[in-house]
């Protein structure tokens, strides 16, 4: 198997995501997208893995990891999401506007 | 052999990633995400990594896609089909991403474009455990106590009372 076929691949997914974060207004969606971008870079370390072979299983151990990490990653961001729905009634990202700066200060 | 598993696999997670950021329904955007992990797990399968694709299936949809599901409940995500879920930018955001897909991949192709992999089956649960247990052992604690902190964290997050 040609070694560029799962790093195309990757890049592909890498970049539909990224298509997706900023594309996309609910809050909910982005984060789906972040999932995309993860597995993109979970292939990378696969495919490395496969092609290197150091005997260790770096790769596949690393990409374990990063599942791990994701894990954490949708747990928390979902916590975020859920207090922004509280505060706001909606989950829109673009309609959060809490933390824009004026450009005169107000005050 | 594995190259065409890979080759369907890979193009059944592309149409099902593509799904999951245009379609114009909330929900089956995060049902497309299943399609898109469960045939992400099966490209790790075909590179021999069947560890990997267990946990991939166990984690990502038995768990994270559950958790997404829930926060679309949560939310009162409508149903029906939303016409305003992109943004007005998104051409804009369609040009970056072709752009770095253009760059990532001449990039690729310019690095590895004539290497080749031969998948060995060492992808066993035995393998990873031992790889884990013996030389990364200092990060997976250091991943528990990121775990305890994360779960902490959300803890925290949703008990929260509004102020005033």
């Amino acid at each position: 198997m040609p070694l560029v076929l799962p790093l195309l691949l990757a890049v592909v997914l890498f970049c539909l995501g990224v298509y997706g974060v900023l594309a996309r207004r609910n809050a909910v969606t982005i984060l789906m997208s972040l999932e995309l971008m993860l597995n993109a870079v979970n292939l990378n370390l696969v495919a490395f893995d496969a092609w290197h072979l150091d005997g260790l299983a770096t790769g596949q151990t690393l990409a374990v990891f990063v599942i791990t990490l994701a894990a954490a990653e949708i747990g928390l961001g979902l916590a975020i999401v859920l207090l922004l729905f509280r505060g706001h009634g909606h989950v829109d990202a673009d309609a959060a506007r809490d933390l824009v700066e004026h450009e005169e200060s107000p005050t | 052999m594995t190259t065409a598993l890979f080759a369907v696999a890979g193009a059944v997670a592309v149409a099902a990633a593509v799904m999951v950021v245009t379609s114009r329904r909330i929900v089956h955007a995060a049902l497309w995400l299943v399609v898109t992990l469960g045939a992400v797990a099966g490209c790790f399968g075909a590179l021999h990594a069947e560890f990997v694709a267990l946990v991939q299936i166990l984690v990502y949809v038995g768990a994270i896609v559950v958790l997404v599901l829930f926060a679309l409940m949560l939310t009162k995500a409508p149903t029906n089909p939303l016409p305003n879920l992109t943004t007005a930018r998104s051409p804009f955001a369609a040009a970056v991403a072709v752009v770095l897909a253009l760059l990532l991949g001449s990039g690729v192709v310019f690095a590895f474009g004539n290497q080749k992999i031969q998948p060995v089956p060492a992808g066993s649960a035995e393998t990873i455990g031992t790889s884990i247990f013996k030389t990364w052992v200092l990060p997976f604690e250091i991943l528990s106590v990121l775990l305890l902190a994360a779960l902490i964290g959300a803890i925290a997050l949703s008990q929260r009372k509004k102020e005033d």
